[in-house]
């Protein structure tokens, strides 16, 4: 079944048939990004290939695409660039964000509105190339904004957009844009690559010379950066104010989500989440990433069947969007969570699970909250699956009965048998 | 005035200097809090009187994080940012990056002529930072890299690094060193960079000349200064410019440049093609307490290494010479 949206796509002569990591590079490309440094890991490897035909094809005049030896390297020279005033890009997957862990701290302390695509991958050992957000998790108290996409299209019109957060003044803060490994990385579907003039009038090319109000480089005016700071300066100060500037880009994201469709006629919900049919519906699962798509097929058929089951799309963990969540919980009885990444050693399921469960500690007559588990490795989750994880709610809510294999709170689906 | 100026060199004269409007200021400003008779402050002010300001300077992390001066307070009257160890010659790659790119957006705004310029310590260039180091030669970034070489990790203590001589006592070599000194300037040189140099701060004209030569050098530019530390090594702060200068006429430290493939010799090392002319090495020895307990094998051996590497270096030399017939 070809979906109305689909069809629209294919009519629309701005439309082409790519893979969700070239959706990336067209991105980069769409934003004038002038910096772009990257490192090769599966799966992102298209995105760096497809940026080097653009950039090296003279399709990016005036970009530098520095070819680094290493991750650590690649947020290196990508933090050098974008102190000296630049809109720089670059994306990597799993082992390669753990390599360059200390540099998206660095990142994030400087205060730089880095975008960074994370194609998200299973965490070695074993090795495990396959969908599974643990690398993008394990960044949670960098700093840096982070997003989820469930669309081809979605990976296109979220890096657009991110930059337009992250390069507002009140906000000066990097952002990953995660979505799966494989699954949306290299499968293709139609993408709309919007007209430059649009964009640009969307997302200027940067304006100022000199680069960020904070941080610049002129003989004129030397400043440094990051020189040692004793307890009692301002180091509690800097670092309040990077959590204040990320609960307060909240309304940035919502504005820009908003402009976004005044634009380009796509819609994100408010930007931090997106609802699927949910009129009086009093059991719905929150989902991220890649697997919302196929619930939303899963949410209709359960409909068809007669059960007023809805859908939230998690869009954004940081800034973590704690109102919403509340709201959510308020209007159904049961919420399901579901994850495609671990936390190892809570008993209050995986880390979307986990905020949650935060978020709503101190409501009250909000939704029980059922954490699940699918997805690990990039292991399979079919439509049957997630049906099935929609009717394990519906069956709590009508009987109270939870499935007896739990895994300390949290049901795993999925998995294979094991001592 | 607060130097000496080196040996027999005078490729530049110091009345040059003086005259000359940039480098007749002072960049790396009084009120920093290096150690008295600190080596590498007295590389930093003539590595920028030879830059000037249009400049950015990457400090991965080392002495020159904390001697800047800390926050809000900074020595540096030019543009300059600390960085995370590893992440030096990455970052210089970034930032010229950007100039290009700025140059590209808003031409003739000077963004041409800025210089990304890396200061690192022995251990942030020798250690933690050699693999983003070797990745920029083989890019051939354009950067300016300067290795102020104090022989050990002294911001942390004095540990060793592979920088630290052979012998040496660190505070994790607590009987002597066993392995030599890595020679980087080699590595740099295997990488077949446009331009790599060493120097010391006995010599600033010559630190001034060659920084001034790779400043003007498109591509990576590699240079490693010789900078004693008093509370590292053990000597008197008063002995720094007279231990910086031993070094090199022991022969253990040679001054030369390889500009293009093609190795020349600096003015003060070159007489030193003869043995009998490089001064005995336990005279910069024994001036050390670092060295205090090292035994009579090790210093024959110390002395033979030199030898050795002299001999290695007048070979080459004959060698380019035919080459270049």
């Amino acid at each position: 079944m070809i979906k109305p949206e689909i069809k629209d796509f294919i009519q629309n002569k701005e439309t082409i048939i790519i893979k969700g990591n070239v959706a990336t590079a067209y991105a980069a490309k769409s934003a004038r990004v002038q910096v772009i440094s990257a490192y090769p890991i599966t799966p992102q490897t298209t995105v760096v290939e497809k940026l080097s035909e653009f950039a090296d094809g003279g399709q990016m005049p005036g970009t530098q695409y520095i070819k680094v030896e290493s991750e650590h390297s690649v947020m290196a020279s990508i933090i050098g660039a974008s102190m000296a005033g630049t809109r720089t890009f670059t994306a990597t997957s799993g082992q390669g964000l753990f390599y360059m862990y200390e540099m998206v701290h660095w990142a994030a302390g400087t205060r730089l509105p880095i975008v960074t695509a994370i194609i998200s991958r299973g965490t070695a050992p074993p090795w495990n190339i396959w969908a599974d957000f643990s690398d993008l998790i394990s960044c949670r108290d960098t700093g840096w904004m982070s997003s989820f996409c469930a669309t081809h299209q979605e990976i296109y019109d979220e890096i657009l957009m991110s930059y337009k957060v992250c390069e507002d003044y009140d906000v000066l803060l990097p952002k990953f844009v995660a979505y799966g490994g494989f699954i949306l990385s290299h499968t293709s579907k139609p993408v709309i690559i919007e007209d430059q003039d649009k964009v640009d009038a969307f997302l200027p090319p940067l304006p100022d010379e000199k680069g960020w109000p904070h941080i610049w480089i002129s003989e004129k005016r030397p400043i440094m950066h990051g020189n040692l700071i004793m307890p009692s300066g301002f180091y509690s100060e800097f670092r309040m104010k990077i959590h204040v500037a990320m609960l307060e880009a909240k309304k940035k994201i919502k504005t820009v989500t908003k402009e976004f469709e005044k634009v380009f006629g796509r819609n994100y919900g408010n930007g931090l989440i997106q609802e699927y049919k949910m009129e009086g519906a009093k059991v719905a699962m929150l989902i991220y990433g890649d697997l919302a798509l196929q619930m939303e097929e899963a949410v209709d058929q359960v409909r068809e069947e007669g059960y007023k089951v809805g859908m939230v799309k998690l869009r954004h963990f940081r800034p973590f969007p704690v109102e919403d969540i509340r709201d959510i919980a308020k209007k159904v009885k049961i919420l399901g969570v579901v994850d495609r990444a671990i936390a190892f050693g809570s008993q209050t399921g995986g880390p979307i699970s986990c905020e949650v469960k935060t978020a709503l500690h101190d409501t009250q007559g909000t939704a029980k909250v059922i954490p699940m588990m699918n997805g690990i490795g990039g292991r399979q989750v079919t439509l049957e699956q997630q049906k099935n994880q929609l009717k394990t709610l519906i069956k709590f809510h009508e009987t109270g009965e939870l499935p007896k294999d739990m895994i300390f709170g949290t049901y795993w689906d999925g998995l294979l048998e094991v001592d | 005035m607060g130097w000496i100026i080196g040996g027999r060199l005078k490729l530049v004269s110091l009345k040059e200097v003086m005259e000359d409007e940039i480098a007749s200021q002072e960049w790396f400003l009084p009120g920093n809090s290096c150690c008295a008779g600190c080596g590498l402050e007295i590389a930093l002010r003539w590595a920028i009187k030879a830059i000037g300001p249009k400049v950015a300077m990457i400090t991965p992390a080392s002495c020159l994080n904390v001697v800047i001066g800390l926050w809000p307070k900074t020595a540096p009257n030019f543009p300059q940012f600390n960085m995370a160890f590893a992440a030096g010659a990455a970052t210089g790659t970034g930032v010229d990056a950007a100039f290009k790119a700025k140059a590209y957006r808003f031409p003739g705004k000077g963004w041409e002529e800025m210089t990304s310029l890396v200061f690192a310590g022995d251990g942030g260039t020798t250690d933690i930072g050699i693999q983003g180091l070797s990745g920029a030669a083989e890019r051939n970034s354009n950067i300016l890299y300067v290795c102020y070489d104090n022989e050990a990790y002294m911001n942390t203590g004095i540990q060793r690094s592979s920088s630290t001589p052979h012998g040496a006592i660190t505070t994790t070599t607590p009987f002597g060193k066993v392995r030599y000194k890595k020679n980087v300037p080699r590595i740099m040189e295997a990488h077949e960079i446009p331009y790599v140099a060493t120097a010391s701060i006995s010599h600033p004209l010559d630190i001034y000349d060659k920084i001034k030569k790779a400043k003007s050098i498109e591509g990576c530019k590699y240079i490693q200064i010789m900078a004693p530390c008093a509370p590292g090594w053990g000597y008197p702060s008063e002995d720094t410019i007279e231990i910086a200068r031993l070094a090199v006429k022991t022969g253990s430290w040679i001054l030369y440049e390889v500009e293009n493939g093609i190795k020349t010799l600096s003015k003060p090392s070159k007489p030193l093609l003869d043995p009998s002319k490089r001064t005995p090495i336990i005279e910069y020895l024994s001036k050390q307490k670092r060295f205090a307990s090292i035994s009579e094998k090790t210093l024959i051996e110390i002395q033979d290494v030199i030898d050795h590497q002299w001999e290695v270096i007048s070979a080459e030399l004959r060698c380019q010479t035919d080459y270049l017939k």
